[in-house]
């Protein structure tokens, strides 16, 4: 059974995945940003199939927008170059891909098999703004206000740590050598 | 309409991704966006669930998962940018001292 729901879902995962799997296999930063930058679209999506217009919105303005901004600009401000090529270790190969398979297959067998009754319909739970701002206000109303200092915190920490250090002597602090 | 587990399978997918990626790359700030992307795939399963559920909490929860990964961004950049000024390199495995 083929609808367009399922059709879109499939669409939008395969952008997802694809991104993912770019974003690992590309040695230069800037496009392992480009590909979490689509990757970041296309679960805004999966979000709007889900009926989660506002999350599926603060996806794309916080998560696309400032997020994959600061990081492309971090990476800009350092010149950061091609990732260098390092041997992976024997133990690594070995082990780790077998497992990785084996656990994924694992999960997928278990999740398929156990629920692949059970059906999102598309907009089941309609997630405006119009719905999402009461509860956010109301129930929620204390993490709320905490995440604001917490996002003032950040602020400070991260003017304190990207200035410029200095000794107290007045001069720039020594580069350490090795 | 989708089944549940296809969300979640491809939440799985994006997850198993930023770990991947977290253990092979070498790129400081890679690192930091294969965290991003493990992020990313548990807010999927959020908003699954919260439609499976019929329960607006989990968008919010996602909401806060996003505010929480903004403000890990903006350190851990911070972090990164000071890292890069006393060390001058971005590669994991020549920053292994905490001595400056």
């Amino acid at each position: 059974m083929l609808n367009i729901h399922l059709i879109l879902f499939l669409a939008f995962g395969a952008i997802a995945v694809a991104g993912a799997v770019n974003l690992l296999v590309q040695r230069h930063p800037i496009n392992s940003a480009l590909s979490l930058i689509a990757v970041m679209a296309a679960l805004a999506g999966e979000y709007l199939l889900l009926g989660a217009e506002f999350v599926a919105a603060v996806q794309v303005i916080v998560y696309a927008g400032a997020i994959m901004v600061l990081f492309v600009f971090v990476i800009m401000l350092l010149n950061a170059g091609v990732e260098e090529q390092t041997s992976g270790s024997r133990v690594a190969f070995i082990f780790g891909i077998p497992g990785m398979l084996l656990g994924s297959l694992l999960v997928a067998w278990v999740v398929l098999r156990h629920s692949g009754t059970e059906a999102v319909w598309p907009g089941a739970l309609p997630g405006a703004p119009k719905t999402i701002g009461p509860l956010l206000f109301h129930e929620f109303l204390l993490p709320f206000e905490v995440t604001s200092i917490l996002i003032l915190i950040a602020i400070m920490g991260a003017v304190v740590l990207a200035s410029k250090p200095t000794t107290p002597g007045g001069g720039p602090r020594q580069k350490v050598q090795d | 309409m989708v089944p549940l587990s296809y969300y979640l399978v491809l939440s799985g997918i994006l997850f198993a991704c930023g770990v991947t990626g977290f253990l092979i790359k070498r790129n400081i700030i890679t690192i930091f966006m294969s965290i991003e992307l493990m992020l990313n795939g548990v807010n999927l399963s959020f908003v699954a669930f919260a439609a499976h559920w019929q329960n607006l909490a989990g968008q919010v929860f996602v909401f806060f998962v996003m505010v929480v990964a903004a403000a890990e961004a903006a350190v851990g950049l911070a972090i990164i940018i000071a890292v890069y000024r006393t060390r001058e390199t971005l590669n994991v495995d020549q920053v292994n001292l905490l001595k400056l």
